[in-house]
């Protein structure tokens, strides 16, 4: 007796299921919280920036990787609300620019920063970046909830990308973190000739 | 037992793949070309000519023969001059001679491949360092407008690193007796490369 194809009909039920077309993405769909965590995740300046604060405070050890994972989301939070509060739709391009040829440069170049060199730079990092945010989150309609969910994904990246350099111990896995702080340097000067033709 | 099993296999892959094909697909009606493109542009930049393959598949090789430090301070070097020369393309500071300077690059690495010169690092770095900003320059002379910068670069700087890392992992086969010669081949014909668009660029 011929059976029944249960599986072939279950990947057919599946397969021809209607799916959404996604031409206008606007939100995440759940909610302000994760929308603010989106917004950041699909910001591809922020996130190179923020994923160079986290490979340059995890270099530095875990002393200034805790302080990192304190005072990013702090100066982040407070410097949104007041861009939250300003709504102004800020732009600082020469100041994203700069700070990913920074950062990578430090990053690249090995050099040893106190804990609390790294933590100062996270924070005023973190409160430009936040300024940002929370002004480009108040031109979209977006509010406080959405805030927090930029700073605490901001808060979540610098702790486990710092912890993860942290841990690393064989030379070449250093190299490596070097290796990209070196990409996102010349990502930087890159981005500074953008910059200057487009000021042109 | 084992055969009807097996139909029973190939009529569930059959008919799966057959529903895959009549799957609906999104239309992406309104992509934005400029952010996907750029970053997918950027990415094919470094690939799109041969002259560039090649000498910065050179540089991993040289870099694998030198060993450490030169290993990974080369491919470091080269990404970073290679943006600077970008961004003076960018800007529109000209620098003469560049497809030359792009043919000779693939001569000198390929002949340093060859001849497994031990250069000191610093002069290493120096002789990638020169090379690569004539790279650099053409591709930022020949970039399209409307190209979203930053992912521009970042597939532009990934790909140059993806393929000095295709040179390292070549260039690895240095430790055995025959891979030695096999990378010595490879230097020289990144020389004749480099010889053949020198030709092209002065022809």
């Amino acid at each position: 007796m011929k059976r029944f194809p249960i599986l072939p009909m279950l990947a057919a039920g599946l397969l021809v299921s209607p799916c959404a077309a996604y031409a206008h993405l606007v939100n995440s769909g759940l909610g302000p919280f994760y929308d603010g965590a989106l917004h950041l995740l699909l910001s591809p300046v922020d996130l190179l920036a923020l994923i160079a604060i986290t490979l340059l405070a995890g270099c530095a050890g875990a002393r200034a990787g805790r302080w990192t994972a304190v005072m990013l989301p702090l100066a982040w939070s407070i410097a949104g609300l007041i861009g939250l509060e300003s709504g102004t739709g800020l732009e600082a391009t020469w100041f994203s620019v700069i700070s990913l040829l920074v950062l990578g440069g430090l990053v690249a170049s090995g050099w040893q920063l106190a804990p609390a060199v790294v933590a100062t730079l996270a924070a005023f990092c973190g409160a430009a970046n936040g300024l940002l945010n929370g002004s480009a989150l108040a031109s979209l309609g977006a509010g406080f909830v959405s805030l927090m969910g930029s700073a605490a994904t901001v808060m979540l990246v610098t702790l486990l990308g710092a912890a993860y350099v942290v841990s690393l111990r064989s030379a070449w896995t250093r190299v490596v973190v070097r290796v990209a702080g070196s990409w996102v340097a010349a990502i930087g000067i890159l981005m500074l000739g953008w910059t200057i033709q487009g000021a042109g | 037992m084992k055969i009807a099993h097996s139909h029973q296999s190939s009529r569930v892959v059959t008919t799966t793949l057959l529903v895959a094909l009549m799957c609906p697909l999104a239309a992406w009606g309104h992509v934005e070309t400029g952010q996907a493109g750029g970053f997918l542009s950027g990415l094919a930049h470094p690939v799109s000519g041969l002259d560039h393959v090649l000498a910065m598949v050179a540089v991993g090789l040289w870099g694998a023969q030198l060993g450490m430090p030169a290993l990974w301070v080369l491919p470091v070097a080269f990404p970073m001059m290679m943006a600077f020369g970008g961004m003076l393309g960018l800007v529109g500071i000209p620098i003469p001679g560049v497809e030359i300077g792009i043919a000779v690059s693939a001569i000198v690495l390929g002949a340093l491949v060859l001849g497994q010169i031990r250069l000191p690092l610093s002069a290493a770095i120096i002789v990638v360092a020169f090379f690569a900003v004539f790279h650099g320059h053409a591709h930022g002379t020949e970039l399209e407008q409307g190209q979203n910068a930053l992912l521009y670069s970042l597939g532009f700087v990934i790909a140059t690193g993806m393929l000095h890392g295709v040179g390292i992992a070549i260039g690895l086969i240095h430790r055995w007796k025959l891979g030695e010669r096999v990378l010595r081949v490879a230097g020289a014909l990144v020389m004749a490369g480099g010889l053949l668009f020198l030709g092209r660029a002065l022809g």
